[in-house]
């Protein structure tokens, strides 16, 4: 038996090998289920219930999808070029603390359509320092940037929960540890009214187009694309590699830190270290269930937003605990992984 | 002083040890799948899972050390997993490995979860109890730092000269290494580096369970979700400082440890003049340190996260 | 002394729609040093690599000292007395000498390596084959010369009786290899079979007892050095005649690069120590030389990927100071990279994108950063068109073509715009004769339009045919240049390896 590189990769096995990689991942899960002797339809049936059954549940599984769709494009620009971003976890957490540091007073006379882009870009600016950090370190003492960003997730949330017992503690919270709030002139504005359905998502799904376009149409896209897949061709070709990486990583710890803003200004409107469930650690199986497509993330995003959101009525309703949504999304990024490797990829005798 | 005070306290070099066991398993078992030239970031994800599955084991009525050897197993099942996707087919090593982690993290919550019921308080067991050997008891300090130590880090221990051993004097630690450098020269001596490779991924895999589960057995006596907290980056970045050699990372494990004693005991004696995330978060800027330092001297295996396919340069 | 040792009868592979190998029988004799002969892609390695069992064949048997070898396993092969010596050195840069010859060669459960056996028994066939070599030195520090003796050492370590080379002499100078293939026929002498595969004829001719030639995976002819010629087996191995094209007398202008005293420091590979050359418009200055003296640096800083250290470097009638591609690609430099697939194209971009990712910062290509994709694409299907690039069209992934494909991209992204200089790194390395014919003619005609020409070479017979001047780099200097008539295969030789005034090297260079 050996493995035979494909001479041609066609488009179609691209696009389905998602599809395939996705019922894979919820094959497993269903036997994960099964073992407990509840119906794995049942489930199944009440995790889309959950998350798209109503109205209002698609609004919830759409406000869960906006981080999503920002950590997974942050994940995604970052891979392109062959930078491991695993830090989009704290990038996301100091983009949403620099937030609230900021927007609980020195922006609160502001008007709205003056205070909500300022903190934005505050966020995005907070994830940058984070991930520039990183790759300074690599390019400077050669580090490999995957471990320090790991770490460095760890540090970044140990700094919010610094902040919102120091400085940044909300003194009405009944010595809960959370963040003052940030003053409501900054919130987004709702998308749906009764809903926490927010402008984040129009903010998100702009970016996904705006990514794509970024690496499909410009010289900066060219040039990432190029350094990511062969460095060394990439600098034959004059290719100013540690430049290009170096707004790859603005870029991508942007999105993540924007992602950490928008949940803040969209949903929450202050800081706990308990705002994201991982969000920055699901970007990565995002990204990767994507293909790395920008556009494809807003898909990705919605599936693992579906079933976040439809595994907490499962769970009620069944008694299996929702950490099978968990399961079902990190199986499908190493189904994903092997679906991706037979497009690329036959095996012959 | 009394920072000073707390270096010569027994009670810190105790805690040192007990912080420090974890570290050796996982290190050493990342040492041995880098040695082959597999990265394996599932390593936080299978302490995790090691940890519950060594406490749930002896929380169904299993014995202590059937605990310790269902971890390793367990460890040894998912690094099947990832060498069945990075060795034979060559997937990306780094996405690979964090695949597994979340997939082994998430898991082990699911089980945990599915066995404890979110409301209760979580469920404790008999952990493993220092061991007391006889004359060593006698000797000043030592004698009293390792009175409080239990079986599984003198295993810790033992293993690391077991590794040194057999990764520098015997032929089959030459294979490996060899395959971690070359996998092709490796081959054309008659070795198999994609079996090799796959059994080097499950022993150290295995070794990273019981890592996991000494977190359940023997530091405390509970599971609970995100208690590994890094340990298994804090292990990946331990060898790089320890340059791939087993001794040094027993060497690295012991000063990250009374590094990490030293500020939580620093942080109570200061009694909150400084905040304790400061102290908390020292550790990992540690690491991160240490890598700063050594990454550029160490000597890489030169086939680190090369996959190997035959006939393929 | 007609033994057979090794016989091989109907081998036969396929990868895919690929033959690699049709129907080949050979026999091997005792003390016998057989040549294999072919061009790249002929099949000869895959041959090999069946013989040592990293590859089944799809039919066929092979037979050692009369008894079936079992297909498909390297320690099969190994136990049966075969060993093989790569073209790239299976070797651990980390490890030692003995280390890396030990491996493997011990049952892997023992307790304990005995290393002073071993070193005992390396040191005894080191000094019976006359291959000297210190057993604890780490390989990564040992010279390439060095290191093929580890290779070869390895194999008589698992007492190999018929030892197998691949390409032997492609790194080694003409001295070294000289000296190798004095090794080989002591070796035979003492009993050993060989087999050295290779697509020098001169070196064929000299050292071997027989020639066996392959091309298109078959065995096509069988000769005997003392029955044959050169340009018949040329013709045997390339299967028609192929003219190479001939060089016309040269007409040199003003100087459009000229290095003087200039060192380079290079962290991949040999540094460049007080270096002079000069090349004029309308003239080829050949630099020839053994792999890995230096030629990787040079190559790079031409193409404006490194600056010097020390000394001048002025290219255009600017100064160098700071590695600038782009600068170099709009002033009218035309570069070809020394390793295609890895420097020379990514094979993940479209053929459009490769043909313009070094110019995509001109106004020609983008406009505030967005790239103007239908100039790009008519660009790359002018070259298509003008340099008969086959495969695909501006659209397609670059890794569809094959290699003298790439290469007709990268000439042709090189020469369309009409260059004032052209930096050809190797630019025939591991093509067959035809493209190779069709290279040469590209070549020489941007020389006859006015362009200066660097060409690095490896290749003796190329920078004969090619170059007005020739300079040859050993350890990171150059000699003086001696005029291109008077270059002959013997005088180079010297040359490469540093004997300068023995070449009789004249300073032809009146700068």
């Amino acid at each position: 038996m050996r493995i035979e590189a494909r001479s041609h990769h066609p488009r179609g096995l691209i696009l389905f090998a998602p599809v395939v990689a996705i019922l894979a991942a919820l094959a497993v899960s269903g036997a994960l289920i099964a073992l407990t002797g509840v119906s794995v339809m049942e489930a199944y049936a009440q995790i889309l219930a959950g998350a798209l059954g109503t109205r209002l549940a698609v609004t919830e599984t759409l406000t869960r999808a906006t981080p999503l769709i920002l950590t997974g494009l942050a994940a995604a620009v970052a891979f392109r070029a062959r930078l491991w971003n695993i830090g989009g976890e704290g990038q996301f957490f100091i983009g949403a603390i620099a937030v609230a540091a900021v927007g609980a007073e020195l922006t609160a006379g502001l008007p709205a359509a003056l205070a909500i882009p300022v903190l934005l870009v505050v966020g995005a600016a907070g994830g940058m320092v984070l991930m520039v950090t990183a790759l300074g370190l690599r390019l400077r003492f050669n580090v490999d940037e995957v471990v320090t960003t790991l770490l460095l997730n760890f540090v970044a949330i140990l700094f919010v929960s610094m902040m919102i017992e120091g400085p940044l503690r909300d003194p009405m919270a009944f010595g809960w540890p959370q963040s003052v709030p940030v003053a409501d002139n900054a919130a987004l504005p709702r998308l749906i009214e009764r809903t926490r359905l927010h402008a984040g998502l129009l903010i998100a799904v702009l970016l996904a187009v705006a990514v794509y376009l970024l690496q499909a149409r410009t010289v900066f896209g060219m040039r990432s694309r190029a350094a990511g897949h062969n460095a060394r061709a990439a600098g034959f070709a004059g290719v100013p590699l540690a430049r290009t990486l170096v707004m790859v990583a603005c870029l991508s710890g942007g999105l993540a830190g924007l992602a950490g803003a928008v949940q803040v200004l969209g949903v929450r409107g202050y800081v706990t270290t308990d705002l994201s469930p991982g969000f920055g650690y699901a970007g990565i199986v995002i990204a990767m269930l994507a293909n790395l497509n920008p556009l494809g993330v807003i898909a990705a995003a919605v599936f693992a937003a579906v079933m976040f959101i439809g595994a907490d009525g499962m769970s009620r309703a069944v008694g299996i605990p929702s950490y099978i949504a968990d399961v079902t999304v990190a199986l499908s990024l190493l189904t994903m992984l092997v679906a991706l490797f037979f497009t690329q990829y036959r095996i012959r005798r | 002083m009394d920072a000073l005070w707390i270096l010569a306290s027994t009670g810190l070099w105790d805690a040192v040890l007990r912080i420090a066991t974890p570290l050796i398993f996982g290190t050493l078992g990342a040492l041995l799948c880098e040695r082959a030239g597999v990265l394996n970031l599932g390593i936080e994800g299978i302490m995790t899972f090691g940890a519950m599955i060594g406490w749930l084991t002896v929380f169904s009525g299993g014995g202590l050390w059937t605990g310790l050897l269902v971890a390793a197993l367990c460890g040894a099942l998912f690094g099947l997993l990832h060498a069945g996707l990075t060795v034979p087919l060559g997937l990306s090593q780094h996405v690979t490995g964090l695949g597994i982690t979340l997939f082994a993290s998430a898991l082990s919550y699911y089980i945990f979860r599915l066995v404890v019921p979110l409301e209760a308080s979580p469920p404790t067991i008999a952990a493993f109890r220092p061991i007391e050997i006889p004359l060593v008891a006698e000797i000043p300090f030592l004698g009293e730092v390792l009175a409080s130590q239990t079986a599984p880090t003198y295993l810790a221990l033992a293993l690391v000269a077991v590794m040194g051993w057999v990764l520098f004097r015997t032929p089959l630690g030459l294979a490996i290494r060899m395959t971690g450098e070359n996998p092709h020269a490796a081959e054309a001596q008659g070795v198999n580096p994609l079996i090799l490779r796959t059994a080097c991924v499950m022993a150290g895999s295995a070794l990273m369970g019981v890592g996991g589960a000494f977190l359940t057995m023997s530091a405390f006596n509970s599971f609970f979700p995100t208690m590994v907290q890094g340990r298994g980056w804090i292990c990946i970045a331990l060898v790089v400082f320890a340059s791939w050699r087993p001794g040094w990372a027993l060497f690295g494990a012991v000063l990250f440890a009374a590094f990490d004693a030293y500020q939580l005991r620093l942080q109570s004696a200061l009694e909150n003049a400084v905040p304790y995330q400061l102290f908390l978060m020292a550790p990992y800027l540690a690491a991160i340190g240490a890598l700063a330092l050594m990454a550029r001297k160490a000597r890489v295996p030169q086939a680190l996260m090369r996959p190997y396919r035959r006939g393929e340069r | 002394m007609t033994e057979t040792v090794l016989r091989l009868s109907g081998i036969s592979k396929r990868f895919g729609p690929v033959i690699a190998n049709e129907a080949i029988s050979l026999e091997l004799r005792r003390g016998e040093l057989l040549a294999l002969l072919g061009e790249n892609g002929a099949g000869k390695t895959t041959l090999m690599s069946i013989l040592f069992g990293h590859y089944t064949a799809d039919e066929g048997e092979i037979e050692v000292a009369g008894r079936p070898l079992p297909p498909g396993r390297p320690r099969a092969a190994i136990d049966a007395g075969i060993g093989m010596v790569h073209q790239h050195f299976s070797l651990a840069d980390n490890l030692t000498v003995l280390e890396n010859v030990m491996t493997g060669t011990e049952p892997p459960w023992r307790l304990r390596a005995n290393r002073s056996a071993a070193r005992r028994k390396l040191l005894a066939i080191a000094e019976r084959f006359g291959l000297r070599v210190d057993p604890g030195r780490r390989v990564g520090d040992l010279s390439v010369g060095e290191q093929q003796r580890v290779e070869i050492l390895k194999a008589l370590y698992n007492d190999a009786r018929v030892l197998i080379l691949d390409e032997p002499t492609a790194v080694l100078t003409e001295q070294e290899a000289e000296r190798l293939y004095a090794t080989l026929r002591m070796m035979a002498r003492e009993g050993l079979s060989l087999i050295f595969i290779s697509h020098k004829l001169r070196e064929v001719m000299a050292a071997a007892d027989r020639i066996v030639v392959l091309r298109g995976g078959r065995s096509v002819a069988e000769r005997l050095p003392a029955d044959t010629s050169r340009s018949e087996l040329a013709e045997l191995m390339v299967g028609r005649r192929i003219a190479r094209p001939v060089r016309e007398a040269a007409s040199p202008g003003a100087p459009v690069i000229a290095a003087h005293g200039v060192s380079v420091r290079h962290r991949e590979g040999t540094d460049l120590e007080g270096i002079d050359f000069t090349v004029r418009a309308g003239e080829t200055l050949g630099i020839v030389g053994v792999a890995g003296n230096g030629q990787t640096a040079l190559a790079r800083l031409a193409s404006g990927l490194l600056a010097p250290e020390a000394g001048t470097l002025t290219i255009l009638g600017r100064r160098v100071r700071q590695p600038d591609v782009a600068a170099l690609v709009r002033a009218g430099v035309g570069r070809i990279p020394e390793d295609r697939n890895r420097e020379g194209v990514i094979g993940e971009l479209a053929l459009w994108e490769n043909a313009v990712l070094e110019r995509i910062e001109t106004e020609r290509f983008s406009r505030r950063g967005i790239v103007d994709r239908g100039a790009a694409r008519r660009f790359t299907q002018e070259i298509i068109d003008r340099f008969d690039v086959r495969g695909g069209g501006p659209d397609h992934r670059t890794s569809l073509l094959s290699g003298g494909n790439m290469q007709k991209l990268i000439l042709g992204r090189s020469l369309i715009d009409g260059p004032s200089l052209l930096i050809a790194a190797q630019p025939t390395r591991g093509l067959d004769e035809g493209a190779i014919a069709a290279i040469h003619t590209r070549l020489l005609a941007a020389r006859a339009e006015g362009a200066a020409v660097l060409l690095i070479s490896e290749d003796l017979d190329e920078v004969i045919a090619l170059a007005d001047r020739v300079q040859a780099i050993a350890g990171g200097r150059l000699s003086p240049s001696i005029d291109g008539a008077a270059a002959d295969a013997r005088r180079l030789g010297l040359m490469m390896a540093g004997d300068w005034s023995a070449a009789g090297a004249a300073v032809a260079d009146a700068d």
